[in-house]
């Protein structure tokens, strides 16, 4: 069975591309003004955004874009939309977040709102909050960004029939820089959901 | 009161408010300003960074949170 | 097309126990882990019990023959105990005579390394390779490279269901025929990180945690790594060994409520258990034995034990945490109850909910408090849930035939 990536977000160095348009440009070089930017930009009136850690923020603003058009939620079962993402760096930048909350005795006030965001699934977890996704989500960590692994993973989840469409891709976070792309796959389209097309859309 | 307003907004990153968007007596949970089990832990770690007091039953949180009035309340009695 | 998938080969290492003979010995009696920490070097060690392994970084090595100077996490020792104990247990001598993968899942990674350096990777270049190894990848490579094992890893990060969701998708890549047999299990060591965070969201009960009971207040950290051999039946039943039992239903859903809450109707859980019966083709009343998430807080143990009442009405089978024996494990919690699981139906015997007294008024349905070894144990179902929102169950079957 085939199944077609409908649309996708891709978010790096400043650059917002959703389904192969320019929609944004920051001149921020770091994550945190530019995810602020682009919220700025979408107004999408979500006040938790501002509570969530940097990289949350990034797969967050990236779903939102992609999603913005698919009318998804008119077409779907809530249980029918999984989420599958994957990263190589965990949630580093937040891990040391609290670990320096932690480190020093005399200044000791660990945060409770850093702590829960040091687990790369809690981003996930914020897509659903948003949107009322309940089907069947995981989080990967591979090396580099592998579209052979997510594409077959994907794929056999809608053909087996666990779930209609899913939200999937890689959002990276690290102290050497940020990248995010974050598509639908559903079982109509026009560009099939192969790891020559996953290429196309993350190189872009 | 003014001084705690924005001590709150600042722990919570209630990005898009100011100290005037928060009433003295508006419920700070539920459909008030919509804080959640995580702000309340947050708060708990304000008394004790900014007022040098510990809360060590997140029960009790529930009175003192209820607004901003309630929590300055119990700040001044705890000073005493 | 429909091949079934066995569980073939455990390995277990955690607080009870340094393997499964050890762990089964105190599961049945009633023999908890919990205490007050020995290793772990944290000012708060002396305020809380932990399900802390009596073992030291050093003795892990030795036991491991792991040379002096190189850079292991406790947690990958850890996993590598557990793993070689499974790929032993299930009688493999080629590891590569099939197409094989490690799945392998970790909350941590090396965590409990980097805490110890972090001051020094700041400051100077003395410890910097531990920098390397503190990435929960690191744990699965490590883990792989020591099994042999070349055709497939990977690492699942969705916190404290993580390691259910390895033995899951493990299952459907043998079902799916891209791999024949996979080592599936997680791995979490007990690190400063998480007890103050944990602390810090106030769910740490100082003493014994008492999951499912009325004066519940909160969970006890633990350690340990767990890992399940899962074969393809056509390859099991060519080499003639018995199999321990069947992979026979999984599922994982999203609860979509709140990052670290359960949703006070139990959705997500209720999704996954019915999703997971589904699969199987089993009804709610096949159940004999529900090895609960149950961590011991307030929330998680009401949003579950709502969802067990939605799903099997007045009859919810006899189910228990054995979160009393290991303290809540983490990225391992999951596999170490799959393996308990997997235990109940090989012994045919299921487990006491320790330190259990007063049912919770609001459910009004109690645990089980003593060993029974008098029950038949044909299909055990097991949940892992996780900060979130991801709620995963699986289901074990006794195999007919054997």
């Amino acid at each position: 069975m085939k199944n077609y990536i409908s649309s996708y977000c891709k978010i790096k160095n400043g650059t917002v591309i959703v389904n192969n348009n320019e929609v944004f440009r920051s001149e921020a070089n770091d994550l945190k003004s530019v995810v602020k930017e682009i919220y700025r930009s979408i107004k999408p009136g979500y006040a938790k955004f501002f509570k969530m850690d940097d990289i949350s923020k990034l797969g967050f603003i990236a779903a939102e874009l992609m999603l913005k058009d698919t009318n998804l939620k008119n077409r779907y079962n809530d249980s029918e939309i999984g989420i599958v993402l994957s990263n190589s760096s965990s949630t580093i930048v937040t891990d040391s977040e609290f670990q320096d909350t932690i480190q020093d005795n005399n200044n000791y006030f660990p945060s409770p709102a850093i702590f829960v965001y040091t687990l790369p699934n809690i981003m996930i977890g914020e897509i659903s909050i948003r949107h009322k996704f309940q089907g069947e989500n995981a989080f990967f960590l591979n090396e580099k960004f592998d579209s052979i692994f997510i594409s077959n993973y994907v794929n056999s989840l809608i053909n087996n029939g666990k779930i209609k469409a899913c939200l999937t891709g890689w959002v990276e976070y690290s102290e050497n820089g940020y990248e995010a792309l974050i598509y639908l796959v559903e079982q109509d389209g026009n560009t099939e959901h192969t790891e020559e097309n996953i290429n196309i859309i993350y190189n872009k | 009161m003014e001084k705690l307003k924005v001590q709150i907004i600042e722990q919570l990153n209630l990005e898009d408010m100011e100290p005037s968007d928060i009433e003295n007596e508006e419920p700070l949970f539920g459909d008030g300003l919509g804080l959640d089990s995580i702000d309340a832990l947050e708060l708990i770690v304000l008394l004790e960074k900014e007022y040098g007091i510990k809360v060590e039953d997140p029960k009790e949180g529930k009175k003192i949170f209820e607004s901003v009035k309630t929590l300055a309340e119990y700040i001044e009695s705890r000073k005493n | 097309m429909s091949r079934k998938v066995y569980i073939t080969g455990l390995g277990i290492v955690s607080s009870i126990g340094m393997n499964i003979e050890e762990t089964f010995e105190s599961l049945l009696a009633k023999k908890s882990g919990i205490k007050k920490p020995k290793h772990l070097t944290s000012v708060h060690k002396n305020d809380f019990v932990l399900g802390e392994i009596d073992i030291s970084i050093d003795d892990l090595k030795n036991r491991l023959n792991i040379p002096e100077n190189e850079a292991y996490s406790r947690t990958s020792m850890l996993g590598m105990l557990a793993a070689r104990e499974a790929v032993n247990n299930a009688g493999i001598d080629n590891i590569n005579e099939y197409k094989t993968g490690l799945l392998s899942a970790s909350t941590v990674g090396g965590m409990d390394r980097s805490e110890l350096y972090y001051r020094d990777f700041l400051t100077n270049d003395t410890h910097n390779k531990y920098i390397d190894i503190h990435h929960c990848g690191d744990n699965t490579e490590k883990i792989a490279r020591d099994l042999g094992i070349k055709d497939f890893t990977s690492t699942i990060s969705t916190a404290c269901s993580s390691s259910i969701n390895t033995i899951m998708f493990g299952a459907r890549l043998i079902k799916m025929g891209i791999l024949d047999r996979v080592i599936a299990g997680g791995v979490d060591a007990l690190s400063k990180f998480t007890l103050n965070g944990f602390n810090t969201l106030m769910i740490l009960d100082k003493e014994h945690c008492r999951p499912f009971d009325e004066t519940r207040v909160g969970l006890n950290l633990g350690e340990g790594a767990g890992f399940v051999v899962i074969e393809a039946d056509d390859i099991v039943n060519k080499s003639g060994k018995k199999p321990i039992c069947e992979v026979s239903g999984y599922a994982n859903a999203n609860d979509a409520y709140h990052q670290t809450a359960s949703s006070p109707d139990g959705n997500g859980a209720f999704m996954a258990m019915t999703n997971a019966l589904k699969i199987s083709g089993l009804s709610a009343n096949d159940i004999d034995y529900v090895n609960v998430h149950g961590t011991g807080t307030n929330n998680n143990d009401l949003s579950e034990g709502i969802a067990l009442k939605r799903l099997f009405g007045d009859n919810v089978p006899p189910f228990s945490s054995t979160k009393g024996y290991t303290g809540h494990t983490l990225g391992a919690a999951g596999a170490i109850e799959t393996i308990f699981s997997a235990l109940a139906i090989q012994n045919q015997v299921t487990y006491p909910n320790l330190n259990f007294k007063n049912t919770i008024n609001d459910l009004g349905i109690s645990p089980q408090t003593e060993v029974d070894k008098n029950s038949e144990v044909k299909h055990v179902l097991s949940n892992s849930f996780g900060f979130g929102g991801n709620n995963s169950t699986i289901i074990l079957s006794k195999i007919n035939n054997n």
